[in-house]
C-alpha cells in the first residue's frame, strides 16, 4: 500500500519503513518551538525533569511575539522567563524584540524550517510550515517540555484528506486566504479533525509561497493535525537562499489512501468573508448585500502578515483615505517584511491613508493589545479566528477576510469588495 | 484513580479555547488566575457555582482553537473531575491527557444527559452511568499507550524514565 507525504515523513522520523493511519508512534523532532505564552509553561514543566540541557540547542526555538514588545508587567515577566531560559541554554534561535517577528512568518523566512522536517510547536498555527513540505503541527506546553528534553514526541498517524486545487483564478482578488476560508466553510471547523489536509493539483502553481503559508496556517481551523503541500519549483525557489543544509523531498505515492477528496476550482472561487463567530461561517463577498459597518480593520498576523499581504493592501490604499470612523492597523509579520515595506513606500501609503503601521506582534489577533475592541464594536481582520470575544469585549465581532477586502473596507467603512474602491 | 462521580454541567458544540480561558488572562498562568476565569462567558461565575468533582459535558469539537494548555489547566483548577464530550479537538485532547485531566468521548451519552444529572464514570473501562436517568453507556476506551500516560498521572512522569 502506498503512503502519503505525511505518512512518509512520520515513518522516516520514527525509524520505520512504513506507517498507516491509526498507528501510535514515537518520532524524532527537527524543530521544537514555543512563544512567550506557551514557553514559560513549558519551561516550568521542563524544570521538573531530571535534565539540565535541552536535547539540541539548534533545534529548540523560542520567539516572544504574542504579548511582545511587553504589553504589561505580567507579560514582561513571561518574556523575561523565556529570555533567561534561552540564554541559559544558549539557544541558537531565540529572537529578541527588534529581531523577532510573528513566529510563523519568521521561521520560514529565516530558513529555520524546510521540506521533509518534523516540527512541533506550542502554538496551534505551527501547521503553517506544511507549506514547505514539512510535517508540522501544534501541541501543548507539556509536549514541548518533553520534546525539549528527549527530542522526541508521540503521534497517532493521521488519515489524510486530499484537497485538489484546479484551474487558474479568474477573480483578481482571490488569494490563499480565500482558498482556505472556502474550504473551512465547505467541510466545517471539525471537518478535518485529527486528519492531515494534503493540498495538490495543477492549480497550486498559481498560489504563491506566501499564499500557501496562509492556507497551511489555517488547516487547524478545520480541526486538522497538519496541512501539507508538495515541494515544487516555487518551494525550491523560496528556500534557495534561506534554508541551510540538506533537505528531503517526500512525495505521496499514486496509490496512497485518502479518507476523502475535496475539489476547489480556482476559476470559480471568489473572495470569502467568515462571519462571527466561527471561521466556517463563510460567504462570498459578492453575496453580502447588507451594509456591515466596521470600527476597525486589522491587516497582519501569522495568517496574513507577509510581504505579499502588505503589498496587496497598499495597492488598494494608495492615494485613498481611511473612513473617519475606522481605525486601520497594519502589522507586518517580521522585521524583514517591515524593512521591505519601508523600501517600497508601503509604510508611507498606510500612514498617508490614515492608518497605523506597527512593529511585528500577534497583538490584536488574540485580543492581546494593539487594537482591542470595545463592547459592540466590529472589525474586519486578516487574522485566523473570529471566536466570541477573540479580539476584545465578549460582545464585539470579528469578520475574517483576505488583505484586499480588509484594505477596501477600511476605506469605505463597511465590509466591501476591492472593486468598490478601484 | 479512574472512577469519578459528580453533577453534569452542560455546554454546547465547538466550545473554543478562548471561551474556556480568554487570551487576556494568559499573562498569568497561575492556577488561581486560570480557575477564576475558566468558562466565565459560557456559565456565569463558573468557578464558584460548581462543586469540586463535578463533570463537564460538551457537544462536538470541544476545545477547538488555540494550543494553550491553560485551557485544560483552567478546567482542572476549577475543580472539574472529568470532561465528557461528543468529540474533542485534537490539541485539547493531547493537552488534557498530558496534564492529567481525564476526558471521555461519548457521542451517544451526551444528548441524553441533562444539566444537573448525576454521572458515574470509569475512565479505565469506559463505562458511563447516568445515575439520574438510570442508563449505562460504553464509551471509547484509550489505547494502551495513552492509558500508560494516564496511569503515571501526566506526560512528564511518563517521560521521566526516558530522559538521558
Amino acid at each position: 500500500m502506498g503512503m502519503t507525504m505525511t505518512e512518509k515523513i512520520l515513518a522516516a522520523h520514527a525509524g520505520l519503513e512504513s506507517v498507516k493511519p491509526g498507528d501510535l508512534i514515537s518520532a524524532k523532532t527537527d524543530i521544537v518551538l514555543s512563544n512567550d505564552i506557551t514557553g514559560p509553561v513549558a519551561i516550568r514543566e521542563f524544570r521538573k525533569l531530571e535534565t539540565e540541557k535541552v536535547f539540541d540547542k539548534d533545534k529548540v526555538v523560542m520567539v516572544p511575539d504574542h504579548f511582545a514588545p511587553n504589553k504589561d508587567i505580567q507579560s514582561a515577566q513571561q518574556c523575561k522567563e523565556l529570555r533567561e531560559f534561552a540564554m541559559e541554554q544558549n539557544l541558537t534561535h531565540y529572537f529578541e524584540v527588534g529581531r523577532m517577528g510573528v513566529e510563523h512568518c519568521l521561521l520560514p523566512e529565516q530558513g529555520i524550517v524546510g521540506p521533509g522536517q518534523l516540527i512541533i510547536g506550542a502554538d496551534s498555527h505551527t501547521c503553517t510550515y506544511g507549506a514547505l513540505g514539512a510535517f508540522s503541527t501544534g501541541v501543548g506546553s507539556t509536549d514541548v517540555a518533553a520534546a525539549m528534553a528527549t527530542g522526541e514526541t508521540w503521534f497517532r498517524v493521521p488519515e489524510s484528506i486530499k484537497v485538489i486545487v484546479k484551474n487558474k483564478p479568474k477573480d483578481p482578488w482571490v488569494s490563499g486566504k480565500d482558498v482556505i476560508l472556502y474550504l473551512i466553510g465547505k467541510i466545517g471547523v471539525d471537518g478535518a479533525r485529527y486528519q492531515a489536509l494534503e493540498f495538490t493539483g495543477e492549480g497550486l502553481q498559481y498560489i504563491s509561497m506566501d499564499g500557501r503559508q496562509t492556507i497551511a496556517n489555517m488547516a487547524i481551523e478545520a480541526g486538522a493535525k497538519n496541512g501539507i503541500f508538495p515541494v515544487d519549483n516555487l518551494t525550491k525557489e523560496y528556500i534557495k537562499d534561506r534554508f541551510k543544509g540538506e533537505y528531503t523531498v517526500y512525495e505521496s505515492d499514486p496509490d496512497a489512501v485518502y479518507s476523502m477528496e475535496v475539489e476547489i476550482d480556482l476559476a470559480e472561487l471568489t473572495p470569502q468573508v467568515a462571519f462571527p463567530h466561527l471561521p466556517s461561517n463563510t460567504k462570498s463577498i459578492y453575496d453580502i448585500k447588507e451594509d456591515i459597518v466596521i470600527d476597525q480593520s486589522v491587516i497582519g498576523s501569522c495568517t496574513n502578515g507577509r510581504f505579499e499581504d502588505m503589498e496587496i493592501a497598499a495597492n488598494i490604499l494608495k492615494g485613498k483615505k481611511v473612513a473617519p470612523h475606522v481605525r486601520l492597523i497594519v502589522i507586518p509579520g517580521t522585521q524583514e517584511v517591515y524593512k521591505e515595506c519601508v523600501k517600497k513606500g508601503i509604510v508611507d501609503i498606510v500612514i498617508d491613508a490614515g492608518g497605523v503601521f506597527s512593529t511585528p506582534t500577534c497583538g490584536p489577533c488574540l485580543g492581546g493589545y494593539m487594537g482591542i475592541l470595545a463592547k459592540g464594536e466590529r472589525a474586519i481582520s486578516t487574522t485566523n479566528r473570529n471566536f466570541v470575544g477573540r479580539m476584545g469585549h465578549v460582545e464585539s465581532e470579528v469578520y475574517l477576510s483576505n488583505p484586499a477586502i480588509a484594505a477596501a473596507s477600511a476605506i469605505t467603512g463597511k465590509i466591501s469588495s476591492p472593486e468598490e474602491v478601484k | 484513580m479512574t472512577n469519578y462521580q459528580g453533577k453534569a454541567w452542560k455546554v454546547g458544540n465547538d466550545v473554543d479555547t478562548d471561551l474556556i480561558i480568554a487570551a487576556k488572562y494568559l499573562n498569568d498562568a497561575s492556577d488561581e488566575n486560570m480557575r477564576e476565569h475558566c468558562l466565565e462567558n459560557v456559565i456565569e461565575d463558573f468557578a464558584n457555582v460548581i462543586s469540586p468533582g463535578d463533570i463537564l459535558v460538551a457537544g462536538k469539537n470541544f476545545g477547538c482553537g488555540s494550543s494553550r494548555e491553560h485551557a485544560p489547566i483552567a478546567i482542572k483548577a476549577a475543580g472539574i473531575s472529568v470532561v465528557v464530550a461528543k468529540s474533542f479537538a485534537r490539541i485539547f485532547y493531547r493537552n488534557a491527557i498530558n496534564i492529567g485531566l481525564p476526558i471521555v468521548t461519548a457521542p451517544d451519552a451526551v444528548d441524553e444527559i441533562d444539566h444537573g444529572d448525576e454521572l458515574k464514570i470509569d475512565v479505565d473501562t469506559g463505562e458511563l452511568v447516568n445515575v439520574t436517568k438510570g442508563k449505562t453507556y460504553k464509551t471509547e476506551v484509550f489505547p494502551e499507550f495513552i492509558k500508560e500516560i494516564i496511569a503515571k498521572g501526566n506526560l512528564l512522569n511518563y517521560v521521566k524514565g526516558q530522559v538521558k
